[in-house]
């Protein structure tokens, strides 16, 4: 091969630079793993755990799509037949009080930024 | 054949370097717009649109203008603009990257521009002219770049290329239509509500944009070894002649209809432009009659003397006028049309519109992006075309 | 010879088939979205939306020349629960509803020798939830929209700020967000909202937005806000007007009423008695 010296070390350095993100989460990774705070108000959520802490997100869009845009209904009900309202800020942050201690343990570890608070008004934090 | 692009003497250099500093201020203007938002401009609630979509408008016109050499060279055969047509595809192309960039410089959520193909709206006019576009672009490019490899290998062109260089001709028809159908879809605009709009935007294309490729062509005459040969600046003069005159006569009929009928509709938006509006208060509103009156005596003064042989005798005459006809016809489509469209509002209303000095940066930014494009393009294709000739 | 004509007649019955079903197409094409294109054939009523509702206003002029703080009290009701930002200057101004003159919302009716009552009375303006809304039309990518009930909305997280829905718009009744409207001055409040609701969410700048007719308060059974604060005046009606039997029906069958700009065939919802 020509060029051997030259070509491995670059292709080292390309390597390093394209997987920087996942090293560099290793490297500065404080051991702190995400632990959203539970709600006391209610046991069970509107849809399964697996599904809310995978695709809470969908469930948002879905209802957004339904109410604002398809005249849906803005109460929903539990499989358990709770009430609930079908609003991130008169539902869920209804129970889930607090931005800081639930949304933001998971969404600032994932480094998301959902764009949600840009427009509805974040709850006032308790501390 | 992206590497010609890589050498070049000094002043080539030194063009692209002067264009990249543009590029970069206009870059850094947009940052602030970004973060800001388009307030930063001088558009308003009355005004909602400025430079921005003007300057969109009035490319989309020169990117169809290449159609002008495509036509006749390949639909027609005519062997005179053998030289010159990959530099009307190449400035379609760039023309197209500009109108994009000025589109998204104008949004205000650039961020979601996707959403038009993700939620696609067939009644609306700007899902059409994204798809329009942007076909013309691709078509543009291929066909071109195409075209030009299998001039450097000496190789007949793969026939389905032809194909595509067919269909570019009535696209390049449908991407000035369809930007005219934006505005004269409108209730309610009564300058923009009117069925000469696609007419009097393809007729002012196919002047502008072939004006454009004239000055070009004798930029490059001037600084290279490269020449599209005498005939075919003088062919693309004359139709550039006629285009001309029916765009003047387009316009005319416009005044007609309005000043006739004595619909105030009608005129309200033609003496803003020409006149100058006064308000109840005795304010004069008059910030465009300056350059329209400039647009149309130096473009009607341009088409006249092109009409006389002794005005077109030398290629210094030539570039004059060329360059008084796009000049015209960038005023009148790339100010005039847009900004007149705004006034008086709905609610009757005056405002005048003057840009910001980071409205105006970005700007020259995408135009600067623009001519970038164009000389990479430009360099590769006069590359080949002069090793095949040496 | 034979072989041509077959060819010509060929092409020519293809033609024909083409341009009996492109029309039919095209048509389907823009009825994707039924939204955008309810228009019965001309005039100037028009018809329901799905649910065969159709909500309006009609807003009686002489009331609020009557009362001249009443229109004000109207808008504040109004933008102060959808937290519309006040910024002090006209370039970055955003309203939901404001009052114009006479001349200004009724450009095409004569003012010549206009009625003493009009000269200064403030003529209450908003979105006329046209049943046949050329911003609707032009939205490319449906972030306005005419909802179930007739009305016509925006879908703040959709938009991307084109602009096209204000350049359709003939009666001025959309605003952009030029800047954010949520910056903060030094105490940490929002300097353009003065008491932010936090049951209606603000906007982000580089999107659209406009009057909604109160959706969020039709859903709790509840009238617009602007209504619930003339209703003591008995200055405007809000109703279905496909329903003969609601109130603003009624009040249509026994006043005349004019509505902006009609001869455009948006059908607006807003009908004013003068």
């Amino acid at each position: 091969m020509y060029d051997t010296g030259k070509i491995i070390p670059g292709l080292l350095v390309f390597v390093g630079l394209v997987t920087f993100p996942i090293w560099y989460g290793f490297v500065s990774a404080d051991g702190h793993l995400p632990n959203p705070e539970k709600p006391t108000k209610a046991k069970q959520c509107v849809e399964s755990t697996e599904f809310m802490r995978t695709s809470h997100m969908v469930l948002l869009n879905d209802w957004r799509d339904n109410i604002v845009r398809e005249g849906g209904s803005r109460h929903g009900k539990t499989a358990d037949g709770t009430e609930f309202v079908r609003s991130l800020h008169k539902g869920c942050m209804d129970c889930h009080t607090s931005k800081r201690k639930f949304c933001d343990e998971c969404h600032t570890y994932a480094a998301v930024k959902p764009y949600c608070w840009d427009c509805h008004i974040q709850p006032k934090e308790a501390n | 054949m992206i590497e010609k692009a890589l050498s070049g003497n000094r002043l080539y250099w030194a063009w692209l370097a002067f264009l990249l500093v543009i590029m970069g201020v206009g870059g850094l203007s947009y940052v602030q717009q970004f973060n800001y938002g388009l307030g930063i401009t001088g558009m308003s609630r009355d005004v909602s649109w400025g430079l921005y979509i003007s300057q969109f408008t009035f490319l989309v016109g020169v990117a169809a203008g290449g159609v002008m050499l495509v036509l006749p060279y390949y639909l027609h055969n005519y062997k005179v603009f053998g030289r010159i047509t990959i530099l009307g595809e190449f400035m379609a192309v760039a023309a197209v990257a500009m109108c994009l960039m000025f589109i998204l410089a104008d949004l205000g959520q650039p961020m979601r521009a996707l959403n038009v193909l993700l939620h696609p709206t067939p009644n609306s006019i700007l899902f059409w002219d994204m798809i329009v576009l942007n076909v013309y672009l691709f078509l543009n490019i291929v066909g071109g770049w195409v075209m030009l490899n299998a001039e450097k290998k000496e190789m007949p062109p793969p026939k389905w290329v032809k194909g595509l260089i067919y269909l570019s001709i009535p696209w390049a028809i449908s991407i000035h239509t369809v930007t005219a159908f934006l505005y004269c879809g409108l209730p309610g605009r009564h300058y923009w509500l009117t069925a000469i709009l696609a007419p009097r935007f393809l007729a002012s294309a196919f002047a502008a944009g072939p004006a454009l490729l004239v000055i070009c062509a004798l930029i490059l005459r001037r600084f290279t070894a490269f020449d599209v040969g005498k005939e075919a600046i003088s062919k693309l003069v004359t139709i550039i002649t006629y285009a001309a005159i029916l765009n003047f006569f387009f316009v005319g009929l416009e005044f007609f209809v309005g000043y006739y009928s004595n619909i105030p509709g009608h005129m309200h938006t033609l003496d803003y432009l020409f006149f100058g509006l006064t308000d109840a208060a005795g304010n004069v509103y008059d910030n465009l009659v300056l350059p329209m009156r400039f647009s149309m005596v130096i473009g009607m003064a341009a088409t006249i003397a092109l009409l006389f042989p002794g005005m077109r005798d030398t290629y210094t005459k030539i570039g004059w006028l060329c360059g008084m006809i796009f000049l015209s016809l960038w005023i009148d489509k790339g100010l005039g049309l847009v900004l007149g469209g705004f006034v008086p509002t709905p609610m009757e209303y005056i405002t005048e519109y003057y840009p910001t000095g980071i409205e105006l940066m970005i700007t020259a930014a995408v135009w600067a992006t623009g001519f970038f494009i164009l000389t990479i393009l430009y360099k590769v294709a006069i590359s080949v075309k002069l090793t095949k000739e040496s | 010879m034979d072989n041509s004509r077959r060819k010509f007649l060929k092409i020519a019955g293809l033609s024909a088939i083409a341009g009996i079903a492109a029309p039919t197409a095209f048509n389907g094409l823009l009825k994707g979205e039924a939204q955008a294109s309810s228009a019965s054939g001309g005039g100037h009523g028009g018809t329901g939306a799905a649910s065969g509702k159709r909500y309006g206003f009609v807003i009686d002029v002489s009331k609020f020349a009557r009362d001249k703080g009443l229109a004000q009290r109207c808008i504040d009701a109004c933008h102060s629960i959808h937290n519309v930002p006040d910024y002090g200057n006209k370039k970055d101004e955003i309203k939901w509803i404001w009052t114009d003159g006479f001349e200004n919302v009724f450009p095409d009716h004569s003012h010549y020798k206009k009625n003493a009552d009009l000269h200064d009375a403030p003529i209450l303006t908003l979105c006329n939830h046209c049943d046949n809304p050329p911003c609707v039309r032009a939205c490319p990518t449906k972030a306005t929209f005419k909802n179930p009930d007739g009305l016509v909305l925006m879908d703040f997280h959709r938009c991307i700020g084109c602009r096209f829905c204000m350049a359709a718009c003939p009666y001025g009744a959309r605003s952009f967000n030029w800047r954010s409207p949520r910056e903060l001055d030094a105490a940490g409040n929002y300097k353009y909202i003065k008491n932010p609701k936090p049951e209606f969410p603000t906007r982000m700048r580089g999107v659209v937005e406009k009057c909604n007719m109160c959706a969020e308060r039709l859903a709790e059974g509840k009238i617009p806000a602007c209504v619930e604060e003339a209703r003591g005046a008995n200055a405007m009606v809000f109703g279905d007007l496909n329903d003969p039997r609601s109130r603003i029906s009624k009040v249509l069958a026994r006043k005349f009423t004019i509505q902006r700009k009609p001869a455009l065939g948006t059908h607006p919802s807003i009908f004013y008695i003068i």
